[in-house]
């Protein structure tokens, strides 16, 4: 948390005037019952009209004062606040921003996403709450302690006493609770599994005529959460019961003792007034301290999660090169490329290399490496051993906003994002045209449905691309990365929402329309899909098996051979 | 309305406590009268203090045990009453959480598969958990909190008039102002809650989505759109917390001011003897205690608006109308012969879009029937209407001559083994989930079942067997693992009939021909219906359904359609399309 403090920096006359005016506002407030005192002492006593009016009106101004000072510490602690959380923000998205997707994977996005949003929320109230309330409770605290110090040293003692056993009542009563309500919370999540559970496998469930059983279940951890509220319940419903009782006790010391203080002339009876009120201050300090306590502490949590992102460092980063494709040059070479996932390899000595122009399938089986394979290419990942070259460039050097420029990529997960479909198709390229949109969105058979829409490429696309079928954001994810030019063409596998006759199609119009230079990678565990590439790579656990096209490899290459017959009949793997 | 009725409905939830109920209101008067009757004994006892060698001794002691007897009574009747609230609130959610659930499991099938997931789950938990808070805090405090008002008024009166009314003018004032903040601040909360869903979406979308970003470079486009609702969020966002930061000093200011305003009033009053000391300060801690109930009554309204908001949502989910039960003369159905015929059926989901359009089909025990046809085309509806999930529009199933409508859904649901593409498994260990259809199996039946499901070699290389524990849906097992686990289920159902939806996209050649395998031993002389994806099904089947927008195009086996070079044809040979 001390660390995150750092992004108050442009903040500091805020963050240092807003506590500063919290300060004086506690200070009036202090002496509000000494005025009262000094109203019963010397102007009742007195008969003293005037003095009552000017006291009082003393009191008012006192509020009012209290009133400007508050405002003044407000607005000074939320501009710092904001101000914090605005450049925290910042600064956490474009850490995520320049993550590589080794990062990524070993952080998990949708943990990232509740990072940037609920966490910095989180911490940026705790910073807000702690600039106006941090120094004031233990100030009103001490103040109350040194104020009834200064007005009996012996009555004070009783404040001594009972202020350190009120504070450990609290802090006991949370120290208690806190683990139960954490447990209460886990319990809860376990009845949210149970009711995605029973949603998702709806049709399961009454298939086996299991609801009864289920229902069961739910009622049994139901009833786990039901006894756990009722503990913390009945352990935080002792809060209000034990601090009141402490702080009357104090009352009542305060009064027994007080009544041999003034007899003795000690204190007057107006400074007992004071006293009493000092006593019920303290514990209205000390119940706003623990609810800040609360806060802060939740702050602290997400500071930590924070803290977690800012301290990653990218695991590689650009160089500043680029180049370009050239007849007779591989466009895409591996030269013993290994990659493995903490210590488990993915991938272990490929070699291979790519011409301008060729169209390469890549196969295997679930957990092969194929994704893998052709995230390396993009330099998404850094390969643990060996050399991948571009262009004839090896991608240490590759600039990696040129070198993805240079590619068109369909991720395996077809992701489309809210806006229109134009929006969408022009994240590859922002200045296409309308036709250059219409062109990609033909070759990616989607064009059709597109033109079926109310406003073509105008129409809305949903968070998630929500409002169209999985096949139909495959063809779009497709048309986005052919809206613009690119030498290389990556496919994860991103065509198994589509039925065979749309596949098929799709395939023909992207060798129908592309460039003389352009290379395409095609990954897929259809046969179908890959069998008319120009070579197909095979990959068997991480490694590469068979590199040649489909006639070579049945002969030559035994993994393909049986995923082949695994997926065709035999007449059908031996024809064409 | 709206809100009112669905305060009524959460209202009848209290009646089956009405006893912890009336315990609770009478705890609370009683813990609200004693806490107000503490200070009239300190004010008696202060009186009794006046000045060196006034003090009356005798006098204070009794109050003082008086103010110890009073103080204990209070902390226990708090305590009592916390406790009966605890109680109360935490029986109605838990009672709020099971009707919930169990009415999930009441609804049909097309009622769920229109609800998100999500949404429903939230409803079960957060808002659930919202009632529970709103409750608690309107039990504890609202109810407090008037009776405070109310008994504070009625001491301050009985004590001293004239300073009663300058409380009771001005108290109100707080209430007010903070009112006209809530006002005030509620636009730039409106316009936070704006730009914060906006910033949720965009980072759940770009952040999310973080790897398709940087495949296309949009980095910096990002950074600027986020930083344009980072800045936006800025402005209107500290003008919210600000102005509603208010509320706290400026009510604080206008108790300081009937505090001082008591102080004087009630100083000159004490000057002509209407009063004593003690009754003054009695009457300073009574405008403090009157005062408070107005400031926590406006976080207390939110609080229990949000409240029956969330009410309003469960109750929305309780009340979306649960399938028709069994009819009373409904029969078990028993052995069915595998005998299936459909005759007529038309079926939509929603009225605009038909998709079954006149389904007529008669299948023989023991045939298998494969079903093609692109996405789309009413292949997985027809497993639905079999399996009783939806109703036909029009139009009858029979079993064996039987219309299905007329058996009970649990026994004809019995009747058929069902695997579907997405594998749903429940968190239990394996056992459990192969054994979920029959739960008394003994082990060996289970092992059997596996084993004819070629799951048994997996299940033993597991770190505990058959009692491992699989995780959420299966997450630690593989897509194929999945598989066979599913069919193992079906394989100790022993139904006599299957509805199969092979998976689209394979996985590991060898699993792939270990779960090729296991659905065959399982459609050995079994009526089956599979939605086929794999060619060696398609042509092994008995009979082909070509299924094209809710209609059968074709029906025949795999030579016939061939031959006839029709919509199969060419869907079959556009697999082998050349590129050229």
């Amino acid at each position: 948390m001390v660390r995150l403090l750092r992004f108050l920096k442009g903040y500091e006359k805020e963050s240092i005037i807003g506590p500063l005016f919290k300060l004086f506002e506690a200070c009036l407030e202090l002496s509000v019952p000494l005025i009262m005192a000094s109203i019963i002492d010397d102007g009742i006593k007195n008969n003293d009209t005037a003095y009552i009016v000017r006291m009082g009106g003393l009191l008012i101004l006192m509020g009012f004062l209290g009133l400007v000072c508050s405002v003044i510490a407000q607005y000074f602690a939320a501009k710092a606040a904001f101000g914090f959380g605005t450049a925290l923000r910042r600064k956490v998205f474009e850490t995520i921003n320049g993550f590589t997707y080794t990062e990524l994977d070993k952080i998990g996005t949708s943990t990232l996403v509740n990072r940037t949003i609920t966490d910095i929320t989180q911490v940026q109230s705790g910073v807000n709450f702690g600039l106006r309330l941090f120094l004031r409770s233990p100030f009103i605290i001490l103040g109350s302690l040194i104020l009834s110090f200064l007005l009996d040293v012996q009555l004070a003692l009783i404040f001594v006493a009972i202020t350190p056993l009120l504070a450990i009542v609290i802090w006991a009563l949370m120290r208690f609770t806190m683990p139960i309500y954490k447990r209460a919370q886990g319990q809860l999540d376990k009845l949210a599994l149970l009711t995605r559970e029973s949603l998702l496998g709806v049709r399961v469930i009454r298939a086996f005529s299991r609801q009864e059983q289920e229902i069961k279940h739910f009622s049994s951890e139901n009833s786990t959460l039901r006894q756990t509220q009722l503990k913390g319940g009945s352990i935080s419903a002792l809060m209000n019961p034990l601090t009141y009782v402490l702080v009357n006790i104090g009352i009542l010391l305060l009064l027994q003792q007080g009544a041999f203080a003034v007899n003795f002339g000690r204190i007057s009876q107006g400074d007992l007034v004071a006293l009493v009120n000092y006593m019920n201050q303290i514990l209205l300090a000390l119940v706003a301290l623990s609810n800040l306590i609360v806060t802060v502490g939740k702050s602290f949590a997400g500071a930590v999660r924070i803290n977690e992102i800012l301290d990653t460092a990218p695991s590689f980063s650009s160089g500043n090169k680029e180049a370009f494709p050239k007849a007779g040059v591989p466009s895409v070479e591996f030269r013993d490329v290994s990659f493995g996932y903490g210590g488990n390899e993915v991938l272990s000595h490929i070699s291979f290399s790519v011409l301008p122009g060729e169209t390469i399938g890549i196969i295997g089986g679930t957990g092969a490496g194929k994704s893998t394979l052709v995230n390396l290419i993009p330099r998404f990942y850094a390969p643990t051993k060996g050399t991948i070259l571009f262009h004839g460039l090896s991608l240490e050097q590759w600039d990696f906003t040129n070198l993805r420029r240079r590619m068109g990529i369909v991720p395996q997960k077809a992701v489309l994002f809210e806006g229109t479909i134009a929006s969408n198709l022009r994240w590859k390229a922002p200045n296409a045209s309308d036709e250059q949109l219409w062109k990609a969105l033909d070759i990616a058979q989607a064009s059709d449905f597109v033109k079926k829409l109310e406003h073509h490429l105008e129409s809305d696309v949903l968070k998630g691309g929500s409002n169209f079928s999985g096949g139909q954001r495959q063809r779009l994810s497709i048309a986005r990365a052919l809206s613009g030019p690119s030498d290389l063409l990556i496919l994860d596998d991103s065509t198994s929402a589509l039925d065979y006759a749309t596949d098929a199609k799709l395939r023909q119009a992207l060798q129908k329309e592309k460039q003389p230079l352009q290379t395409i990678l095609l990954v897929s565990q259809r046969v179908a899909c890959v069998r008319n590439a120009n070579r197909i790579l095979v990959l068997d656990d991480g490694k590469l098996v068979g590199f040649g096209t489909h006639k070579q490899l049945l002969e030559q290459c035994p993994v393909y051979r049986e995923i082949c017959l695994s997926q065709l009949s035999k007449e059908e793997v031996e024809q064409g | 309305m709206k809100r009112k009725e669905t305060f009524l409905r959460l209202i009848q939830f209290l009646k089956p406590y009405w006893t912890i109920l009336a315990l609770s209101l009478v705890f609370a008067a009683g813990s609200v009268a004693l806490t107000l009757y503490a200070p009239i004994l300190v004010g008696d006892a202060i009186d009794m203090i006046v000045g060196p060698g006034q003090v009356s001794f005798s006098s204070i002691s009794p109050l003082l045990i008086q103010l110890a007897i009073v103080v204990a009574a209070t902390a226990l009747l708090q305590w009592a009453m916390a406790l009966c609230n605890n109680r109360l609130v935490c029986n109605i959610s838990s009672q709020l959480r099971q009707q919930s659930f169990s009415h999930l499991h009441q609804l049909p099938v097309g009622s769920l598969d229109q609800l998100p997931t999500g949404d429903a789950i939230s409803r079960i938990t957060a808002d659930i958990d919202q009632i529970s808070d709103g409750l608690l805090l309107g039990f504890s405090q609202l109810f407090t909190g008037v009776a405070t008002i109310l008994t504070t008024l009625g001491f301050m009166l009985s004590l001293h008039k004239g300073i009663a009314l300058v409380v009771v003018i001005l108290t109100p004032l707080s209430f007010f102002v903070a009112g006209f903040i809530a006002k005030y601040s509620f636009r730039y909360f409106q316009q936070q809650a704006k730009v914060r869903g906006q910033m949720t979406t965009l980072v759940e979308e770009l952040v999310g989505n973080q790897k398709v970003v940087q495949a296309f470079c949009y980095q910096k486009q990002a950074e600027s759109r986020f930083e344009q609702l980072n800045r936006s969020m800025q402005q209107c966002g500290m003008k919210a917390v600000f102005f509603s930061s208010l509320t706290n000093p400026c009510t604080r200011f206008v108790n300081g001011v009937v505090y001082a305003a008591v102080g004087i009033v009630g100083a000159f009053v004490a000057l002509s003897g209407g009063i004593s000391v003690g009754g003054l300060s009695c009457f300073l801690s009574y405008a403090n205690q009157y005062t408070k109930p107005f400031n926590e009554i406006s976080g207390v309204v939110t609080e229990l608006q949000n409240a029956l908001a969330s009410a309003a949502r469960v109750f929305d989910l309780m009340d979306s109308p649960a399938q028709e039960p069994d009819s009373p003369k409904a029969m078990e159905l028993k052995n069915p012969t595998g005998q299936v015929a459909l005759e007529h059926v038309f079926f939509s989901y929603t009225p605009e879009k038909p998709l079954l359009q006149n389904l007529n089909l008669s299948v023989e025990p023991g045939q298998h029937i494969a079903i093609v046809g692109p996405t789309g085309c009413g292949k997985t509806t027809l497993i639905n209407l079999l399996m009783r999930f939806y109703e036909p529009t029009s139009g009858s199933i029979t079993l064996s001559g039987e219309d299905i409508r007329h058996f009970t859904r649990d026994s004809l649901r019995a009747g058929w083994g069902m695997v579907l593409q997405d594998t749903w498994l429940s968190s239990g260990t394996i056992h459990e989930n192969i054994a979920y259809g029959v739960p008394n199996a003994s082990r060996e039946q289970v092992i059997e079942a596996a084993k004819a499901a070629f799951a048994h070699s997996f299940i033993m290389r597991l770190p505990q067997g058959y009692d491992t524990p699989i995780g959420e849906n299966g997450a630690t097992l593989s897509a194929g693992q999945r598989q066979l686990l599913c069919i193992a289920r079906v394989m100790l159902q022993r139904p006599s009939m299957l509805i199969l939806d092979e998976a689209t996209s394979s996985i590991d050649t060898r699993t792939e021909w270990k779960v090729q395998q296991a659905f065959d031993a399982l459609m050995e002389g079994r009526t089956s219906f599979v939605v086929a994806h794999r060619l060696s099904t398609i042509q092994n089947a008995d009979m082909i359904l070509v299924m094209k927008d809710g209609i059968i195009l074709e029906k025949g086996n795999h030579q016939q359609l061939l031959e006839r070079e029709g919509f199969y044809w060419r869907l079959y040979s556009s697999q082998f399309a050349h590129q050229e």
